[in-house]
């Protein structure tokens, strides 16, 4: 019997070109996803080069972090973001690049638009110029969020100069309480991992926890594995992503559906397979969870209050002391009870059907609180079609929420939606940086779509679990 | 071939402080652009502002500096290359800490920029060192791999294959990947997926 494998390692062998003098592999990538912001230096060097894209018809393209939310009427508002689409317009066209607009009701988050297109599938080696690229391994993917340099090594070679990384399985026991959501998993795992727990290793999630989980929900876990620091998260397929394939329009259609399953099943992690460290966390241990501070490892159970100085770890004072300023909470304050001035729902992480439904579930009959900016904003245009048949999009209006067209949107406010000030943001999206939001001096309260809901209609942070 | 990069001398900066991410180094305002000129301007712009003339970017001491002295897992968060181009054409040459976020490792990689650690008590000497004389010149050398100043000869991680890529002048992977050839499209065709899972 052949020795256990885990996905990671058969993955990665059957994508290997060759060992690279220095050391590195030569990794063959399957899917190449790109965006208006980091590939028109990229297809400029191409060009310099004199060098064609060298697998066009393994290479996708959306725009999704420049556009705007309330009108993606052309030109765009925003002169330098209509140069950018622009830009990936002609490079698209000059080389043949399926780009997916606005007029083709198939635009998105590129991260949204993989999977449900079906481009994303189990056994793949996928890249794109952005660190969330990890989204993909929910399905069983090997997903690299790459910089521009090597957007270009992947547009003229179709592969990726690696060194491999080492293999942690994260096992969740257990089962969720009502209220916890994945996005709650994801940063119970990066709080008590760390922020930099997971360079140099890729990340397998795995145990009853995740087993249980819907593929949107496994796609809001692995999407955040950057966050802990892992480049690469994934999940190894089961039927669940199977099903959850069927019927995709780039999903294998007739027997060689039947053939692509088989292959599916045959390169999930076999039992026993060795890893090179291991972590149990236990599902009662995780509360609803949001973060406080500057990094998302500097989060709390929702019934928490901030550590006292005196029990933070030494390395970590500067940190938290930092962190304590910026945000302007003092040390031992509780985190529910926070007055928020915007409540943001969307992003990459977060802005999938399921997450609209959950958040609508909140804020139905409800009304937003006075003086607080509240937004909706669908992962893709496929996604807002299907609230809108569900009438989701009527829930979040009356209850005065803004509805608004797919994007990235105020996630890294590269479009117009952004804070303002010291505002502060409970927001459904995947960093609280200092800044990341669009205002220097805004703050970001990373939470579950669902607590953004009962946020924006309380006026300030509260536990979920006592609205549903 | 890329230039080879050996080692790096220069004077240097230091930048204190954990988990400095991608988008302190560069605000996402500026990825706003189909170049990256004119994006070294604006390196940490939004922090030195903050800081009111008290970052080091800003301190006189620092001024010119080559080699930027960092902490724990520098560069984390967003992907953007525009992050090491602003520090590049700020005039970083090469980065010493604690650790790096894997994704601006490799980004500095591809620009030829080298990325080495030294262990805790190494890199708060050194840290102090440059404080208290920051006209010392201080050596990022690969093919030894140390660091050398007033602070000593200290030990310097960095990982074998990026060392190697540098050393070697072949740290911008396209043509190196090229030149696989035919292998390439023998990889793919073995993937059952390229071919569409059809019967072979």
């Amino acid at each position: 019997m052949p020795a256990a494998k885990s996905l990671f390692d058969k993955v990665w062998d059957a994508h290997a070109v060759r060992e690279l003098p220095d050391g590195q592999t030569q990794l063959f990538i399957g899917l190449h996803l790109i965006h208006e912001v980091t590939s028109p230096q990229a297809f400029a060097q191409l060009r310099e080069m004199d060098l064609r894209v060298r697998f066009p018809q393994r290479t996708f393209a959306t725009v999704d972090h420049i556009i705007p939310t309330d009108s993606q009427r052309r030109p765009l508002a925003d002169s330098l973001a209509e140069e950018m689409l622009v830009h990936l317009e002609r490079n698209c066209a000059e080389h043949g690049i399926q780009l997916y607009l606005p007029s083709s009701g198939k635009q998105g988050i590129v991260h949204v638009i993989g999977p449900e297109l079906g481009l994303t599938q189990p056994g793949m080696t996928i890249a794109c110029g952005d660190s969330h690229t990890s989204t993909h391994g929910a399905f069983g993917a090997i997903a690299f969020g790459i910089g521009t340099s090597q957007v270009r090594d992947v547009l003229a070679t179709q592969c990726l100069a690696l060194n491999k990384p080492k293999l942690r399985r994260i096992e969740v026991t257990g089962k969720l309480a009502a209220g916890v959501y994945a996005k709650d998993v994801i940063l119970h795992i990066i709080r008590r991992l760390g922020v930099n727990g997971g360079v140099g290793f890729a990340y397998e999630y795995a145990g009853p926890v995740i087993d249980a989980m819907s593929m949107e929900e496994r796609l809001t876990v692995c999407n955040m594995s950057i966050e802990g620091g892992a480049r690469v998260g994934y999940v190894s397929p089961d039927e669940i992503a199977i099903d959850y394939l069927r019927g995709r329009e780039f999903s294998p259609k007739g027997a060689a559906w039947d053939r692509a399953v088989a292959y599916w099943r045959s390169i999930a992690s076999d039992a026993g397979a060795p890893c090179d460290d291991r972590v149990e966390l236990a599902a009662r241990e995780i509360a609803p969870t949001i973060t406080w501070g500057i990094n998302p490892g500097q989060a709390l159970g929702v019934d928490e209050a901030l550590p006292l100085l005196s029990q933070v770890p030494d390395d970590e004072r500067a940190g938290f002391a930092e962190a304590c300023e910026f945000m302007g909470f003092a040390p031992g304050q509780k985190i529910a009870g926070t007055k928020i001035d915007v409540a943001f729902i969307g992003s990459c992480t977060n802005g999938r059907i399921s997450d609209l439904r959950e958040a609508a579930r909140v804020a139905r009959g409800g009304k937003v609180a006075p003086g607080v900016r509240a937004l909706v904003v669908p992962g893709s245009q496929q996604v807002a079609k299907q609230a809108e048949a569900e009438g989701l999009h009527e829930i979040f209006r009356s209850a005065g929420f803004q509805w608004r067209e797919a994007g990235c949107s105020m996630c890294l406010a590269m479009n117009p939606d952004k804070l303002m000030g010291r505002e502060i943001c409970a927001s459904s999206s995947n960093r609280n940086f200092k800044g990341r939001q669009g205002s220097p001096t805004g703050r970001t309260l990373l939470m579950s779509p669902v607590m953004v809901a009962a946020a924006a209609l309380a006026g300030r942070v509260v536990d979920v679990r006592e609205r549903l | 071939m890329a230039a080879i990069v050996e080692r790096v001398e220069g004077t240097a900066c230091v930048l204190r402080g954990d988990d400095i991410d991608t988008d302190r180094i560069i605000p996402a305002r500026y990825l706003r652009c189909v170049t990256f000129d004119g994006i070294g301007q604006h390196a940490f712009e939004d922090d030195r502002k903050q800081a009111k003339g008290n970052h080091a970017l800003d301190d006189a001491r620092f001024a010119g500096a080559g080699i930027l002295i960092v902490g724990r897992n520098f560069g984390c968060g967003s992907s953007r290359e525009h992050a090491p181009q602003a520090l590049m054409r700020f005039g970083f040459n090469a980065f010493i800490g604690a650790s790096f976020a894997e994704i601006f490792h490799g980004n500095c990689t591809a620009l030829g920029l080298p990325c080495v650690t030294l262990g805790e008590r190494d890199l708060t000497a050194l840290m102090d060192s440059v404080e208290l004389d920051p006209a010392q010149r201080v050596i990022v050398d690969l093919a030894a791999r140390t660091v050398s100043s007033r602070a000593g000869v200290m030990p310097a991680a960095i990982h074998d294959g990026t060392r190697q890529a540098l050393l070697e002048g072949s740290w911008n992977a396209t043509a190196v990947l090229i030149e696989a050839g035919a292998a390439i499209e023998r990889t793919a065709n073995a993937l059952p997926y390229v071919a569409g899972f059809e019967a072979r």
